[in-house]
C-alpha cells in the first residue's frame, strides 16, 4: 500500500501541484486558502522553485500570465473576493490561449461576505467572471484526495487545451484533514512550441497576445477557440453516479454538498425511497449527457447547493426542463445537514407518486 | 498522570493540539480540579476550542476564547480574560496555542508570567503522518521555530500519531521510534500518547501516559468511510 499522509485540503493542492511539475507560485493571502501559500513558501525554496507573495491579486494573476506565456507550469490560488480581482487576468490568459492553473477555495459572498464555506462562485467559474467569450475547465473536488488528484488533472488539461483549469473548492474541503496518497499522480507533459523561451536567433519569434486590431481576425480566433472548447466538452466530462440504477429521484450536488447529499441518499434508501446521486466533477464541461439520460428514467431532481441556486440552472438546461427540479440550499457559510436534504428528497418523492 | 498548574499544547498546525487540549481539560476536571482552558489560536479561524463549548460547559470547565471565534470574521484578537489563566493560581489552566511559529507569537504575551511562576508543562504535539513533519528532524525544526516565536521552551512531547479515521493501534506504535528520536534530539521526555478512544482502548498497557480522545462526529463523513469518527472540521 502506498504511503498515506494526513493532509489538509489546501496542503494537498500545494503538494500535488509541486508533484505535477509546478515550480512557480504567485499569490496573495486570503482565508480560507492561505495554507496553499504557506506550504509553497516552505517548499518552493527547497526545490528550486519560486514562491512569490505579490502586492495584490491583480499582480499575481498577471505574473501567472507571464510565466504561462514562457511555458512554465504555474499557479495562483485565492478565495472568492480575490478571484474577482483576478478576473481581468483570467480573461487575458484565455484570450492569449496559454495554460494556467487557478484555485478558488470559496467563502461566503457577495462582497467581503464571510470566511465560512460557500459554493456561490459557480456562476463566476463556469460562465466567465472576466469579460469576453471564454471558458475555463472547472474541477470540483469533494475530498482531500480529489484536491490532490484533480490538481494534477488540472495542470494536464490546461497544457493539453491551452486554457485555464480552475479548482472550485470551498472552505470546508480546503480546511478539513483526511488521509490521502499521491500514488495516482500521473503527470502528462506537452510540447510548447508557442512559448516565449527566446529565439536564440534560430527561429521566428513567438507572440503571446490577446489584442486583435482586425475584427475578422478576432472573430476567426474566437471561432477557433470554441472549436477547441467543443473537444473539451466531448472528451473531458467527469461525473460520479451513485445508486442511480433504479432511481426515481435524482439528487445533483458537487463538492462538499455532494458529501452531505450522499449521506442523505443512504438514509433515504433505508426508508425505501428510490433515490440516487449525480455528482458533477467537472462543472465545465458540465455532464449534460448524463443528466439528459437520467431524465429519461427519473421523475424528479433535487439540487443541493451552498448558494441561492446556481448549478440548478445548468441542470434545468441539461434536461431541457423535462422534469421538476427543486433546490435544497444554505448560504452565507452554512452547510445543510443530511436531514434537510432528506426532507427535500421526501418532498420530491411525493411528486413522483 | 501528574499535572502542572499550566499545561500548554503547541506544535505544527493540524497536529491535533485542540482535540488534545480539550480532552486534557476534561480529564483535569474529572479529577476534581478547578479547570480553565484558553484558546490562544489567532491564526486559524477554524477548528476552535469553542467547537467543544457544550461539552466543556457540561464538565464545568471554564472556556476562554476569542470574542469572534466561530463567527464570519477573521479578527485575530485575544480576550483580556485570558490573563486569568496566569493570574489566578487556584486554577488548573490549559492553553491551546495556535499552530507553528505564526500561531505561537500570541503566546509571548503570557510567557513572562508563565516563566516567573515556573509551574508549567509546554507540550509539543507530534504527528509523523503530517506532510511537513514526516521526520523527527523536521519536527525539531518546527519545535525550535515555535520556541523562538513564543519565547517559551518546550518541556515534553506528545505522541499524537494519527491518520484520522484510518488510525490503527499500529499507526501509534510505529511512531514510537520517531518519538524516541525526537526525544533524543530535543532532550525532552515523551510525556503522553493520545489516541481516539476506540484506538486507545487497544493500546492500553502498551504505551506510557495514554490519553483517550473523544472526537466529534461530522456529517460529511462518507457512508463508505470506515473507522472511528473524525473531528468536525467546521461548526455547521
Amino acid at each position: 500500500m502506498a504511503e498515506r499522509v494526513l493532509m489538509k485540503g489546501n496542503e494537498a493542492i500545494a503538494e500535488a501541484a509541486i508533484r505535477a511539475g509546478c515550480r512557480h507560485y504567485f499569490g496573495y493571502p486570503i482565508t480560507p486558502q492561505t495554507e496553499i501559500a504557506a506550504y509553497m513558501a516552505k517548499k518552493m525554496p527547497k526545490i528550486g522553485g519560486v514562491f512569490l507573495q505579490a502586492e495584490s491579486e491583480i499582480a499575481s494573476i498577471n505574473m501567472v500570465y507571464g510565466a504561462a506565456a514562457a511555458g512554465m507550469r504555474v499557479m495562483t490560488s485565492s478565495s472568492s473576493p480575490g478571484i474577482s480581482l483576478k478576473g481581468e487576468g483570467l480573461s487575458y490568459i484565455a484570450g492569449s490561449d496559454v495554460p494556467a492553473f487557478v484555485v478558488n477555495v470559496q467563502r461566503g459572498g457577495p462582497g467581503l461576505g464571510g470566511i465560512q464555506p460557500s459554493q456561490s462562485d459557480y456562476f463566476q467559474a463556469t460562465k466567465g467572471g472576466g469579460h469576453g467569450d471564454y471558458r475555463m475547465i472547472v474541477l470540483a473536488p469533494a475530498s482531500v484526495q480529489e484536491m490532490a488528484s484533480l490538481t494534477v488533472k488540472g495542470f494536464n488539461l490546461a497544457d493539453k487545451y491551452l486554457m485555464t483549469a480552475m479548482i472550485l473548492a470551498d472552505g470546508t474541503i480546503g480546511q478539513m484533514m483526511e488521509p490521502i496518497t499521491f500514488e495516482d499522480v500521473e503527470v502528462e507533459t506537452y510540447d510548447k512550441p508557442w512559448a516565449l523561451t527566446g529565439t536564440k536567433m534560430q527561429r521566428k519569434h513567438n507572440i503571446v497576445n490577446s489584442l486583435y486590431l482586425k475584427p475578422d481576425e478576432l472573430e476567426r480566433k474566437n471561432f477557433e477557440r470554441y472549436e477547441r472548447y467543443k473537444t473539451v466538452e466531448e472528451n473531458e466530462v467527469m461525473v460520479e453516479e451513485y445508486m442511480m440504477e433504479d432511481a426515481e429521484v435524482c439528487v445533483v450536488a458537487f463538492g462538499i454538498a455532494s458529501r452531505v447529499a450522499k449521506n442523505a441518499v443512504v438514509q433515504a434508501r433505508k426508508e425505501g425511497v428510490k433515490v440516487g446521486l449525480i455528482r458533477p466533477i467537472t462543472l465545465w464541461p458540465f455532464p449534460k449527457k448524463v443528466l439528459r439520460q437520467a431524465a429519461e428514467r427519473v421523475k424528479s431532481f433535487v439540487c443541493v447547493e451552498l448558494n441561492m441556486g446556481q448549478m440548478i440552472e445548468d441542470v434545468r438546461l441539461a434536461i431541457e426542463c423535462s422534469r421538476p427540479v427543486s433546490l435544497c440550499n444554505r448560504t452565507g457559510g452554512m452547510i445543510p445537514d443530511p436531514d434537510q436534504v432528506l426532507a427535500s428528497i421526501r418532498e420530491a418523492q411525493k411528486g413522483v407518486n | 498522570m501528574n499535572h502542572k498548574r499550566i499545561t500548554l499544547f503547541a506544535g505544527h498546525y493540524g497536529s491535533g493540539k485542540t482535540n488534545i487540549a480539550v480532552n486534557y481539560a476534561l480529564l483535569l476536571s474529572r479529577e476534581g480540579k478547578k479547570t480553565a482552558i484558553a484558546d490562544l489560536d489567532i491564526v486559524n479561524p477554524y477548528f476552535r476550542t469553542k467547537d467543544s463549548a457544550a461539552e466543556l460547559a457540561e464538565a464545568g470547565v471554564d472556556l476562554i476564547s476569542p470574542q469572534f471565534a466561530n463567527s464570519n470574521v477573521d479578527l485575530p484578537a485575544l480576550p483580556a480574560e485570558a490573563y486569568r489563566l496566569v493570574e489566578d493560581k487556584s486554577l488548573f489552566a490549559v492553553m491551546d496555542v495556535g499552530g507553528d511559529d505564526r500561531g505561537a507569537y500570541a503566546l509571548g504575551r503570557y510567557t513572562p508570567f508563565i516563566l516567573e511562576e515556573n509551574n508549567y508543562r509546554m507540550a509539543f504535539v507530534a504527528n509523523p503522518c503530517r506532510p511537513l513533519t514526516r521526520t523527527p528532524e523536521e519536527a525539531l525544526e518546527v519545535m525550535r521555530e515555535i520556541e523562538a516565536a513564543g519565547g517559551l521552551p518546550f518541556t515534553a512531547i506528545v505522541n499524537n500519531a494519527n491518520l484520522a479515521h484510518e488510525t490503527t493501534p499500529e499507526t501509534v506504535l510505529e511512531a514510537i521510534p520517531y518519538m524516541e528520536r525526537l526525544s533524543l534530539l530535543s532532550g525532552l521526555p515523551v510525556w503522553m500518547t493520545s489516541a481516539e478512544e476506540s484506538v486507545a482502548a487497544k493500546l492500553a498497557g502498551k504505551v506510557p501516559g495514554l490519553l483517550p480522545i473523544k472526537l466529534q462526529r461530522k456529517y460529511f463523513d462518507l457512508p463508505e468511510q470506515k473507522g472511528p469518527p473524525q473531528a468536525r472540521p467546521l461548526f455547521g
